[in-house]
This record gives structure tokens, sequence and C-alpha cells, in this order.
């Protein structure tokens, strides 16, 4: 079993023909996702990487059904591609492009919560089902099919996480980056749900950071819930108060969103924590060993 | 990016919110003509940065006299405003707000924030201003009021009422409000706002809704759209490195320890920077160099870092995922030549071809300590930076 994705997923590319959808697209369809069609307004009816092109996402819908659409196009037009694969009743759909303004999100995710969508993103590296589909921008090469279900908010960090969990034998179940911004598509939450209600998935790698209350409220959420040991990660634990650190999401406003008081809140709800980023693997391993030996 | 109060009030003006006659002085020789076009008596001085805490820090003063803000003038004009809220440096004075005096009956509390939670525009009032928000909301919860604005409808008139009974307006003050929430929402909006404060918000003595302060946030991410807004960027009210940084399209901020970063991604950049303090080491800066390190981007980088005298050493921790690590590799060695870097540079290259990467660095003259672990980096750097 999986999340959300798999080898039957029909992948479309929105941006298709842009030098980082190429790139990306190269690599998803090596690693064996089943990519259906691309869309970029004004190049309909070429080919590109073999793959057809169309003017909109509508007729992509009618010509070659995807049921997936990963969306690659700049920030200023993220709002109307992202409803447009939302109104051609697309219901997954993988916003990798950073920098959206926050009130475009706004209305983005009303819309799409209307509309029973998932939103993975925006400013993220998609999701991936190692051995069965690669819908995003991480590298494919330190994957490995296995038992750990990875949430971040972060790409490269969710990649030292993927690395470390391989690295000691334990692989990973889906990893899905909901991203940095500070209005995501797809919440912990929502996320926790899905690897909670997932057979392979045996534990929950959560890699948060600071700004916001999502983690606390994932916390929370865990606490009732979530019935998988569950370690997380928290960055940020240096970070000066009222600076954004690189990603939108990541500010400590008003004394709020602090790295500590995530990490305490999260401790309190029989979160397993790794202090240090280079503790995420082994804690994961102590902690599902503690339960399967 | 953040306004001075004065650019924020010149956009209340605009929506018809109520503000002070005001002048914007940057020499001492126009504050005279300033005090006679706005009249009366008395004045109100305002040193303009970007920073909460002016009044505390002696930045705002009530004078009787053009003289007395001449004074003031002559005393801010060029100099440095340290305020709780600033670091020690505090911030560039260059201009001053000269107010006409409002008579206070009473101070309130109005903001509107984008609330990550509710995903809204969060509408906070409180019948307490001009005193820390965050200390009446975990002293008397039930003075404060958080009302979600629904982007199909707008603020309701109902809403107003519900925030002015907490306000504690009467009739009168009430249609000024719904008016005022109207407008500063659509101001919200029009300029893609993260946050807009108002403390304090007043009752005048002739009992009318006045706006004291203006404090404005722009969302970054939106700055592309809002030309008017661009206009108004003030950079001596920003750290000259974070500002160049962000020129480049790179995201800087510089801390005060000795170790500088290089990092490929915002939640790696954190994450190193906790790495080092945890080896007992400090940062000298967050840096995210970006999915695409290439050689431009390195040499960019690698100067902002070395501008800071502070910094003994340079860790570079990059986690080539689809970028290969021996093209990130010749883009540190290119750009270590093109900066002259002398100090010691420890790198650590992880994922795509790092084999190849820590080989070629490996094998070339430049003073770098090549590893594979972020740990045993990490220590190296915080060895070299005692």
């Amino acid at each position: 079993m999986s999340v959300l994705v798999d080898k039957k997923t029909r992948l479309l590319v929105q941006g298709f023909t842009g030098s980082q959808a190429t790139l990306h697209s190269e690599q998803s369809i090596e690693y064996g996702t089943n990519i259906v069609g691309g869309v970029t307004p004004g190049k309909g009816g070429q080919k590109h990487l073999d793959i057809p092109v169309f003017n909109s996402v509508h007729e992509a819908v009618e010509e070659v059904e995807p049921n997936a659409s990963i969306i690659f196009v700049p920030a200023q037009f993220c709002k109307d591609s992202i409803l447009e694969a939302a109104d051609a009743g697309i219901k997954l759909i993988i916003c990798i492009t950073e920098g959206i303004p926050t009130l475009d999100m706004l209305i983005v995710k009303k819309k799409i919560d209307e509309l029973d969508v998932t939103l993975i993103g925006p400013n993220c590296p998609g999701i991936i089902t190692p051995g069965e589909a690669k819908l995003g921008i991480m590298p494919a090469s330190i994957h490995m099919k296995g038992s750990v279900g990875i949430i971040s908010r972060s790409g490269t960090l969710t990649y030292e996480a993927v690395k470390q969990t391989s690295d000691l034998g334990l692989g990973q179940s889906t990893c899905i980056g909901i991203g940095g911004d500070p209005i995501p598509g797809t919440s912990f939450i929502d996320v926790l749900k899905m690897l909670e209600a997932d057979d392979q998935t045996k534990a929950i790698v959560m890699v948060g950071e600071i700004g916001g209350t999502a983690e606390e409220e994932a916390a929370e959420y865990i606490k009732d819930n979530v019935s998988k040991p569950v370690i997380s990660y928290i960055a940020g634990q240096t970070a000066p108060a009222g600076k954004r650190m690189g990603h939108a999401g990541a500010i400590i406003a008003g004394g709020k969103g602090t790295a500590a008081d995530k990490i305490k809140k999260l401790r309190e709800c029989g979160v397993h924590i790794a202090d240090n980023l280079l503790q995420i693997g082994t804690k994961t391993k102590e902690v599902l060993g503690k339960i399967y030996l | 990016m953040n306004l001075h109060e004065y650019q924020g009030k010149d956009l209340f003006a605009k929506f018809g919110l109520p503000v002070s006659n005001n002048a914007v002085v940057k020499s001492p020789d126009d504050i005279l003509s300033a005090c006679r076009d706005i009249g009366g008596d008395k004045w109100v001085v305002k040193a303009q940065v970007h920073a909460g805490g002016r009044g505390k820090a002696g930045g705002v003063k009530l004078v009787d006299t053009p003289e007395e803000a001449i004074e003031f003038a002559n005393h801010w004009l060029g100099n440095r405003l340290v305020t709780y809220q600033t670091d020690s440096n505090g911030q560039l004075v260059s201009s001053i707000l000269v107010e006409e005096c409002t008579d206070i009956a009473k101070e309130l509390y109005l903001s509107a924030v984008i609330d990550r939670g509710a995903q809204r525009i969060v509408f906070i009032g409180s019948s307490e201003g001009g005193v820390n928000i965050e200390e009446v909301a975990e002293k008397t919860p039930e003075k404060v009021i958080y009302e979600p604005i629904d982007p199909l409808t707008g603020p309701m008139g109902f809403q107003a009422r519900k925030i002015s009974k907490v306000l504690g307006l009467d009739n009168e003050q009430l249609k000024q409000f719904s008016k005022m929430l109207s407008q500063l929402t659509k101001l919200f909006i029009s300029y893609d706002l993260s946050l807009l404060e108002i403390n304090p918000l007043v009752i005048t003595q002739g009992g009318k809704l006045h706006c004291l302060d203006a404090k404005i946030n722009i969302d970054a991410n939106a700055i592309y759209r809002q030309p008017e807004i661009q206009a108004m960027r003030d950079l001596s009210q920003e750290d000259p490195r974070e500002a160049e940084a962000a020129e480049s399209d790179l995201s800087y901020v510089s801390l005060d320890g000795n170790i500088g970063c290089m990092v490929n991604g915002a939640g790696l950049a954190m994450g190193t920077m906790d790495t080092i303090k945890y080896f007992g080491g400090s940062p000298a800066n967050f840096l995210d160099v970006g999915g695409t390190a290439t050689q431009e981007r390195v040499s960019k980088a690698f100067k902002l870092i070395l501008a800071d005298p502070e910094v003994k050493v340079v860790l570079v921790n990059i986690f080539g995922g689809i970028v290969r690590c021996d093209l990130i590799a010749e883009g540190i060695l290119a750009g270590i030549e093109e900066v002259g870097v002398s100090i010691p540079v420890v790198v650590r290259l992880e994922g795509n071809n790092a084999d190849i990467g820590s080989d070629i660095l490996a094998k070339s003259n430049a003073a770098i300590e090549s590893l594979n672990s972020l740990e045993e980096a990490a220590k190296k750097a915080v060895e070299l930076s005692r």
C-alpha cells in the first residue's frame, strides 16, 4: 500500500516545457512515473520528451485523463494554475513553485477545500513513494522502499531524514514535503492521518521548523489519533526572533513559534524528539527497535 | 518588508482613515515651517525608524515650541536610535514626523494579520491600547477579540459590532469603526500586507476614533506586484548584507557568531546552524544558496560571508539533490579563487556524485577540509573557530 501516489498515478505537468519542469520530468520518467501529458499555454499540439503538450488542463483531461498534476509555473501564475487544475477535476495537485503571495494562497486554499482537492505545497519538494512513483524534485538515489513515512516543511532536511533512514536500512513508505509557506495546501495533520492509515508505514518522521503553530497542532492530533510512533526534529533552535529564515513561514513572531515551544509541546504529547538533525535516523531506529524487538 | 510610520499614515489617509495633520522633515531647517503649517501650539515629534519601542528610547517627544522640535531634530537626525527591538547599533534616523497634538480620552488596540491557523485575515482588537498586546492577551484574555474575515464576504456589519463591543465604543463611534474596518481590509488586500497594527487607536476628547500610530509589513512574496510599495523601501533601515543578499536572490540573515555558513535549502541551513551550536560553536549567519549552487551564487555567498570581519571559518554544507556534487565542488573552487578566500573552508558534500566532488576538492590547492559527514564537518568548523 502507499499514500496518495503509486505506479498507476497518471501525472500531468503544468509549465511542462520550462527548464526546471523538463529536468525533473526526465528524472521522474526515469524513476517510473507515468507522465501522460503536459500543459504550456500556446504550445498545445507539440510533443515534449515524447509526451503530448496541451494548451489547457481541461484539454489534457479530455485527451489523456490525468489524475494528478504537478505545477512548475512561475509564482505570479500559480493561483491561476492551481485553480485551473482544480476546476478541471484533478484531485491531487502538487505545487513546487516558491514565492507565491500569501493572499493568493488564502483564496486558493479556501477554493480547493470547497472542491475537496488535495494540494501538496507550494514551495515544496513534492511526494515520492519509493519503488512506485516520484512526483517532485527530490533526488531518487537516496530513497529506499521501507517502513518510515516522512513529512517535512523543508526540502533538503527531508533529504537528510531520507538518507539517514536509508543508511540504517529502514527505508521509506512515502515522503511528503508540505512546503515552507505560511499557508500550505496540506497540513501535518492531513498527512499524519494518511500515514496512520497506511499499512506499510511503521513509524512517522515529522520534520518541522520555527514559525506558526502547525507542529503544536500536530502534536495535539498525534496524542489522540496516531498510534504509530512519531519522531520529530525541529529546525531553527538557534534562529533569532523576527527574522525570516529563508522560508516565508519560518519566522518567530511576537515570541511565538520558537523551536523550544514546539519541542516542549511535542514531548508532552508523546512524540520522540531527535535533539539534533544528525540523530533523526538513529532515533527512529531506536524507537522502532523498542517496539518490534 | 516594513514601512515607516509616516508611510503607513500616508496609506491610511489615502484610504480615508483618520490620522493627524503631519509633515515629514529630513532637515532641522524644515521644522519651523512644518510646525507653522500644521498649526496649534503643541506638536509631537517622532523619530522614523523600522522598530517599535521608540517612546521609551526617547525617540518620541511632546514639544511646546518649534525650538524644542528643532533641538529634537538636531539630536536625532543622522543618529541611531536604539530600542528594545533593535540590535545594539540601533537604526539610523533620517526623517522625523511632526504631528499636531491629539487630546486622548482613551487608548485602544487594533491590528490585522494573516492568521496561519485560521487561514484568514484576522482582526485583533482590545480595549487596552498603547501597551504590549501579548501581555494583555495573556493576563486579561476577555479584553481581546480575534475576528477572522471570510475572503468571500469581506468584513460584515455584525463583525464590526462584535469588535466594537470589546473595544467599548458608543453608537456614534461604531459607525466610524464600521467604515474603518472595511477600509483597513481594502488597504490590507490592495497592498498585500502581512501585518497592519494601530497601537494605539484612540478615542479623542471629542469622541472621535483616530489612528495615532501605523505599523505596516508587506508580504515579501508579493512585492513584485506593488510598485508603489517598492518605491517606499528604505535600505538604510535594513542590514546592508541582508539587502545585498536579497539583490542576488540569496536568503541571508546575519548573526553574532564566527562560523560562516553556506547551505542549500532553508531548513538545512537552520539545521546546520543548530548543529554548530550543538557542538559548542556559534554561527555567523543564516545563508541559503538555493537548489542550484552555481559558481556565480557560490562566489556571491562567499563575498557576503567574508564581509563579516568576525568570521574565522566557513562551513559549506550542500546536499546535492538534483544538482551534481562534482559541479558544486567546481563552483566552490572557482568561487574561492575568484573571491580570494584566505580563511579555512570546511566542506561537506552529500548526495549525487558526492565522492567525485570530494575528490575534486581534495586534489585542489585550496585550503579546504572536505568531509562527508555533517557531524565531522561541523566539529571541524567549531574547532577551527576557536
